[in-house]
């Protein structure tokens, strides 16, 4: 008997709520202390059915396997060769997705580069231009042209290797950027022509178009500009695949980037990463399917992005129809981001290895979401490029790995009857039977 | 002078020719006939040529522009020297939407009205319009010199940076955080030279500046209500 509870009565076990969790209060005290939304950098943190919920069947007798390390299994991936005179070929079909100069350092960007052009593929720009360091150490550059326009001119434009259009990005479908104060160097203000020190706010839409129609026009004078050379990608966040997909391919797009709200973005909303958008692996088969439809699959290619994490990954999106994926916050790992290296420091910030978000913030212990000179200088880009290259490489191996088990001697030729779903929602979503079963939600002809 | 036919070698020639002309060349006088409102005409130069469109134009004109001088003898489309660099754009007729978006230098003078968004997200280019202007002009304007002979639309200079809008006539409403500034003897001095420069008569002492009240440079949540 203890002095709260004099008549011997039981009492129930504290109970929390699945309401009002211990996050969602935190939430709630953390709007009611400061009077400003949430925000910070990276993709959808919530689970979402994923790759992880397909697995590969491989072969027995019914499919004939290749032999491992003997039999070829190809990885390259030519990228708009529809309408522009010198295509992109890479090595693997695994690219580095856009992330700005601004949002990362000068040296992270450099590393990037080093990294995909040490295992044959391209690196994008993002919003804030093009550095030096950057266009150097890339053998192929993808342009990012955004509405902001920061940074943004025709002699870069002409440097690029390919343009890609910033329609939307999968943390943040409809939404615009932000760079906060803390990052806008002289530097970075300079790239931008904006005032040193204040918040960088970038438009959701573009200043000089707007809808399907002004886009063909647009991608017209950027075909001129650049004299009908170099592919033109359309990046649309995961919003309307199948009607997005086909407008892009309608305007004239060489290829459709498409991100996944598991894609990261440098910073904006929590409310907006977490609520907005539909995870990478519902996005695919409508897009697909808008390619089949106007012909043009394997024609316009489709590059999937948005959690992609391993060769696993890459060989499902491949044999749900893409042609190539972009990693970011993977990249960024793979650099040294979150390492548990530097957990005394990331505990210093409120946070731990792994769980650290605030890149807006410029704080970044590891030294590659900052501006800080003394933070940026524990980033080494030679090293870092080489992890990145090892990575690539890894992630490589394991899609020919499972490619090979599936008979399969080119990473374009998986398919989706190569999959078999580990849950319903998945079975729906990637269109491929539930296992052990030969069906799946909404599969034509079964009524339902 | 060299003329070309746009209606008989098409677009992709047009500007190749154009494009072909080096910082050097001798080639300085170019006229475009037929354009019939064709996109993109002779945008992404970079020489200083000069171009003369004999009629109106599609979407992007002189789009990007590097060093040439580009002369619209006609009515101009969307998007009008968007991006423009350096060098001048002129419009002898009215000038649609988006004139002269997001340009980082040179200048563009529409001698007609413009119509909405003229010098959105403007990093560095002087826009001289001797009529009107539209809606949201000047949005999220960065630097550089937007000067209105006429009245302003709604919304002017929204959420603008540091561009310095300069109006004549009236001013319909004010975009979120832009005002009406201090009209000082260095900004008289960049008017009249750009008014000279785009050839009007207008008298630098009848405009008003505006430009940021820079209240939203550093979020604060008691100005949201103006996000």
């Amino acid at each position: 008997m203890n002095k709260h509870d004099p008549k011997g009565i039981p009492h129930t076990t504290p109970r929390q709520s699945a309401t009002f969790t211990q996050d969602v209060n935190s939430d709630i005290r953390r709007a009611a202390a400061t009077g400003i939304y949430d925000i910070r950098g990276g993709g959808a943190k919530r689970k979402v059915p994923s790759f992880d919920d397909l697995l590969f069947m491989g072969a027995s007798i019914s499919r004939y396997p290749l032999e491992g390390y003997r039999e070829k299994c190809e990885t390259s991936v030519t990228i708009g060769g529809l309408h522009a005179e010198n295509p992109i070929e890479l090595d693997i079909p695994i690219t580095i997705a856009g992330m700005s100069f601004g949002a990362l350092s000068g040296p992270a960007k450099e590393a990037l580069g080093r990294g995909a052009s040490a295992a044959g593929t391209s690196t994008t720009t993002g919003d804030g231009g093009m550095t030096a360091e950057e266009r150097g150490h890339s053998n192929k550059l993808v342009y990012q042209y955004l509405p902001s326009r920061y940074g943004m001119n025709p002699d870069d434009l002409r440097k690029a290797d390919a343009i890609e259009i910033v329609v939307g990005q999968g943390a943040k479908p409809g939404g615009g950027g932000m760079l906060l104060g803390q990052k806008i160097s002289d530097r970075v203000a300079e790239m931008r022509n904006l005032p040193k020190g204040i918040d960088q706010r970038s438009a959701c839409r573009h200043p000089d178009w707007t809808g399907p129609d002004d886009l063909e026009i647009k991608i017209l004078e950027l075909r001129e500009i650049t004299g009908w050379k170099v592919p033109i990608y359309v990046k649309v966040a995961g919003a309307r695949p199948y009607y997005d997909t086909t407008l892009a391919i309608k305007a004239g797009a060489d290829a459709v980037v498409l991100d996944g709200m598991q894609g990261g973005t440098a910073a904006t909303q929590d409310v907006f990463i977490e609520h907005v958008g539909q995870p990478t692996l519902a996005i695919i088969r409508p897009a697909v399917q808008a390619l089949q439809d106007l012909g043009m699959h394997r024609k316009v290619q489709l590059i999937l992005s948005g959690g992609i994490r391993s060769g696993a990954d890459v060989a499902k999106a491949m044999a749900l129809g893409a042609d190539a994926v972009a990693i970011g916050t993977a990249a960024l790992i793979a650099l040294g981001d979150n390492d548990p290296r530097w957990e005394a420091e990331y505990n210093a910030l409120g946070t731990t290895a792994g769980a650290y978000d605030d890149w807006h913030e410029g704080q970044d212990p590891a030294g590659i979401t900052t501006q800080d000179p003394e933070l940026m200088a524990r980033f080494d880009p030679i090293e870092g490029g080489r992890r990145l290259r090892n990575y690539l490489k890894v992630m490589t191996l394991e899609a020919q790995t499972i490619a090979r088990a599936c008979g399969k001697n080119h990473l374009h030729n998986l398919e989706p009857e190569d999959l078999v779903a580990l849950t319903m929602e998945a079975a729906a979503m990637a269109r491929v039977p539930l296992a052990g079963t030969e069906w799946y939600p909404g599969k034509p002809g079964t009524g339902y | 002078m060299q003329t070309i036919d746009l209606s008989k070698i098409g677009l992709r020639e047009m500007n190749k020719t154009l494009h072909a002309q080096a910082a050097n060349t001798n080639q300085t006088t170019w006229e475009i006939v037929n354009p019939k409102g064709a996109h993109a005409i002779a945008c992404g130069l970079d020489a200083p040529i000069e171009v003369t469109v004999k009629g109106s134009t599609g979407y992007y004109c002189a789009g990007m522009n590097q060093q040439a001088t580009v002369n619209i003898k006609g009515s101009a489309g969307p998007g009008t020297a968007e991006n423009m660099m350096s060098g001048k754009v002129f419009v002898d007729g009215d000038a649609s939407q988006y004139a002269g978006a997001t340009g980082h230098g040179g200048l563009l003078v529409i001698k007609g009205n413009a119509s909405s968004r003229c010098g959105i997200s403007m990093k560095g280019i002087n826009i001289v319009v001797h009529g009107n202007i539209g809606h949201m002009s000047a949005f999220m304007g960065q630097s550089g010199n937007l000067v209105v002979c006429g009245d302003a639309g709604d919304a002017l200079g929204d959420s603008c940076y540091e561009a310095r809008l300069f109006v004549r006539g009236s001013v319909k409403s004010l975009g979120a955080d832009c005002e009406e500034k201090e009209m000082r003897p260095e900004h008289l001095e960049i008017l009249r030279d750009l008014l000279a420069e785009a050839g009007s008569d207008a008298k630098p002492e009848d405009f008003k500046r505006y430009g940021s009240a820079r209240n939203l440079y550093n979020f604060d949540v008691d100005n949201a209500a103006a996000y």
